[in-house]
């Protein structure tokens, strides 16, 4: 058998105790052709250098913790396979977050937009677990559930011109969770987040870019999700004119 | 340095299925209780999120609480506690209803019903989905719908080290905020466990990277009992090489176990889950793959070992797609198979601890005010192996129920003397910051870690026998010994990821101290614990729970009374 391939992983450093701007550290390594670019970040940590900071968990594409530039384009590392990259991998943490430390990101920012939207089902009337589930027909379903597929990776944010010049932009995980509550047949609550949605910085903003949506790993297509919500909260606004309470037909 | 103290009403630690569900519990029976939550990871991150085929309740016309409870207790080998099991069945199609009111995508019936499909061990279609992504889709509606509650306050991303106990009285915890690398003190007059199961003790496993037995070692510390810890779930198919779960929905959808004869052999030898055949209970399947295996009747294939296989070829891409798109996914991503042309290979893999801490019916431990619940907790749902799709449920039911319990408790308690609680964390935090400032170890954390793993495989396999259990008893205590001189290369504040893996690997070897004592002294064979040296069950003298105490001089194994009811243990056999 052949000597294993070796690859150079050139990754930003940064200690905010020490360092006064990041830097950045290279670690060449032998790798497995069956890796993800997870396994090879998970690999330096543990055998080469203790003190490199990456967020990572479930390695199934399902948990969203392991998001960073791979050669400059955003990535969901567990998934992202590390034979597809040539000698010299460039990692960084993802853009346009502040960076905690290494490949770390501050998300509080990302986690206050969430709430913004009010991501949950509103009814006039709170029903009771007596009352058994609602009935929901797969049509019905169909009509939201692409959109309820986001795992909060924030790969779109890190992608996204919008949000790099303008940080405080809702930005399309946020917009697309909102949407989608809209779109389900046992919400109520359309019209609260179609005012959110007539707010500054929110669905007027995006600029038709279409990057989230070739970033995201689950194919939730949050710029149709942003589209249908711009046109549903502009309906919902004329509406809104003829019928005071804007409600649900 | 003064510590600073943070005060709730209830502190909750863990944000995954049956913290969230807690918490809710907590906040919606009285809204002015202030609730803290403290979690490792962003609540959307908990393991709950990788659970996948679906979560048990009854649901149809042909089905009813006798059949689900029977199933439970004949699954669980006659060790589940039959009081749990029955309250657990009721309260089951509450909660899966409640989860739907917060906007879970059950997968639904053309006239709008929710769908139910078939699992392993249960008798009629009982098990709740959407899609094959039951835990993620439940995971965020419960987080979503908690975010509706302001009490509910979030310390995310901080790490509790240490429950602080009064004689006999849980105050609070103690927590590294691992972002800004200082110590607080979270107080509470009453204090959830939600933290998972520990898989990562074993080397081969489905369970993510944070599924390090934390809470359960915590409690253990403290000096609350785990309980059962010897069984552990096998689940027959994890991908070979990563260990990522195939979830059992595949069979529930139609699927096949084929040797690398191509047979069906769960039909065609006895492997005592008769008719069920790929149906059968997940204890069952397992050690038939491995015998399968040991008779020559496997596939090895370069670094992927032994394994066999899952084939999903007869059910047709469109029902692939629609039912159980994840496997697809999963098997193209991580096998480079698409189960639409070709078999998946698979293998037994460590997927769930039915053991953890010792918690009555109400999610109750030996120390007053403090709960826990969900995977982290032995209530005795499962006994000697867990039917799959029961655990989401239990996350619910049980999460409730320990919420519930804990604000009642809460209401009547005192707070504790503010100034001792003080120096006892202020303590902790010089025990942690000497850890991270420590320079002389030798011990490499991965090397650690590879042994501890390697010796749980080969003590507490799917098979195990007297002397192989021994060594692993013996070994854990050398790595424990060993861990003394664990080398930190990182000795930085600021989300120092090499500390934390020093706390969860502590954590691990101390749950593994407490799963390998329990599995030498019980000398049979009962659900997830196969002794090949005791290959029967022995009701005479086992028909009870293994407890397992901490203690300076040593694990202290003792045993308690297994809660019978109508059901009288028999022969399992399907």
């Amino acid at each position: 058998m052949s000597d294993p391939p070796k690859k150079t992983f050139v990754i930003t450093r940064f200690d905010p105790d020490v360092d006064e701007v990041p830097k950045t550290q290279s670690y060449e390594i032998a790798v497995d052709p069956d890796w993800k670019v997870l396994d090879a970040v998970n690999y330096i940590k543990d055998e080469v250098d203790g003190t490199l900071s990456h967020r990572w968990s479930c390695r199934m594409a399902v948990c969203g913790s392991c998001g960073m530039m791979v050669n400059g384009e955003p990535r969901l590392t567990c998934k992202d396979s590390v034979s597809q990259y040539g000698d010299t991998v460039e990692i960084t943490p993802l853009s346009n977050f502040p960076v905690i430390r290494d490949l770390v990101v501050e998300m509080d920012g990302f986690m206050d937009k969430f709430k913004k939207v009010k991501p949950w089902i509103i009814r006039a009337k709170e029903l009771a677990a007596e009352d058994g589930p609602v009935r929901q027909s797969p049509e019905e379903l169909e009509e939201f559930k692409q959109f309820s597929m986001c795992i909060n990776c924030m790969l779109c944010y890190s992608a996204c011109p919008v949000v790099s010049n303008e940080p405080e932009f809702l930005g399309p995980a946020a917009i697309a969770l909102g949407h989608r509550y809209n779109v389900d047949s046992r919400d109520e609550g359309a019209s609260e987040r179609n005012a959110i949605f007539r707010g500054e910085g929110t669905v007027f903003s995006c600029s038709f870019a279409n990057e989230c949506s070739e970033v995201c790993p689950k194919n939730v297509d949050p710029a149709a999700a942003v589209n249908q919500a711009k046109f549903n909260a502009v309906i919902d606004w004329a509406t809104g004119l003829v019928l005071p309470s804007g409600e649900k037909e | 340095m003064e510590i600073e103290v943070l005060r709730h009403d209830i502190v909750i630690v863990g944000g995954g299925g049956a913290g969230l569900r807690a918490a809710i519990a907590v906040a919606e029976a009285d809204p002015s209780v202030s609730i803290g939550m403290v979690s490792k990871v962003y609540p959307m991150r908990s393991h709950t999120v990788s659970a996948e085929g679906g979560a048990a309740a009854v649901a149809r016309d042909d089905d009813d609480f006798e059949m689900h409870g029977y199933d439970t207790v004949k699954g669980s080998d006659f060790l589940g506690d039959q009081d749990v099991i029955q309250y657990f069945v009721q309260e089951a199609p509450k909660e899966l209803a409640l989860l739907e009111h917060w906007g879970c995508p059950w997968s639904r019936n053309e006239d709008g019903t929710v769908a139910t499909r078939a699992f392993g061990g249960m008798s009629t279609k009982r098990t709740w989905f959407a899609t094959d992504k039951v835990g993620f889709h439940m995971l965020h509606a419960l987080f979503q719908h908690s975010m509706r509650f302001d009490q509910i306050v979030r310390y995310d991303e901080q790490f509790v080290t240490k429950l602080l106990v009064d004689g006999n009285t849980i105050r609070g915890v103690a927590a590294l905020d691992i972002r800004e690398g200082v110590m607080r003190l979270v107080l509470g007059r009453a204090v959830v466990l939600a933290t998972g199961g520990g898989g990562k003790a074993f080397p081969f496993t489905t369970n993510g990277n944070i599924k390090t037995g934390d809470g359960m070692a915590l409690a253990y510390r403290a000096g609350v009992a785990l309980k059962d810890m010897e069984f552990v779930q096998y689940h027959p198919t994890g991908l070979p090489g990563t260990g990522i779960l195939i979830t059992e929905a595949a069979r529930g959808e139609g699927g096949y176990l084929r040797n690398a004869d191509g047979e069906r052999f769960l039909v065609e030898r006895d492997y005592g889950v008769g008719t069920k055949a790929e149906l059968g209970p997940r204890d069952m399947i397992s050690r038939a793959i491995i015998q399968e295996i040991e008779a020559g009747r496997a596939v090895t294939q370069g670094d992927w070992g032994e394994h066999v296989y899952l084939d999903l070829t007869h059910l047709g891409e469109e029902k692939i797609q629609s039912r159980i798109p994840m496997v697809r996914e999963l098997s193209k991503l991580y096998v480079g198979v698409d189960p639409v042309h070709d078999p998946i290979p698979i293998r037994p893999v460590v997927h769930y601890m039915m053991g953890g801490i010792d918690t009555d019916i109400e999610g109750g431990t030996s120390i007053d005010g403090l709960y826990a619940a969900g995977e982290c907790a032995s209530v005795s749902l499962n006994g000697a192996n867990r039917l799959g799709s029961n655990s989401l449920t239990e996350c619910l039911v049980f999460g409730a129920r320990s919420g519930r319990k804990a604000l009642e408790f809460a209401r009547g308690a005192s707070e504790g003397d503010e100034s001792s609680l003080r120096s006892e964390g202020a303590n902790e935090a010089g025990r942690v910051d000497a850890l991270r400032a420590k320079t002389s170890g030798t011990e490499k954390i991965s090397g650690l870690r590879r042994a501890l793993n390697d010796t749980m495989e080969s003590g507490c396999g799917v098979y195990r026998e007297e002397v192989q259990i021994q060594a692993s008893v013996d070994t854990v205590q050398e790595i424990k010994r060993r861990f003394e001189d664990v080398e930190i290369q990182d000795h930085s504040k600021v989300f120092n990821t090499e500390l934390i893996s020093v706390l969860e690997l502590s954590n691990m070897i101390d749950i593994s101290e407490a799963l390998t004592s329990c599995a030498v002294v019980r000398k049979e064979s009962r659900g997830a614990h196969t002794r090949r040296d005791f290959p029967n069950r022995d009701d005479q003298n086992f028909l009870h729970h293994s407890l397992c105490h901490f203690d300076s001089t040593g694990p202290k194994v003792s045993t308690k009374p297994v809660t019978l009811g109508k059901w009288e243990p028999e022969e399992r056999k399907y």
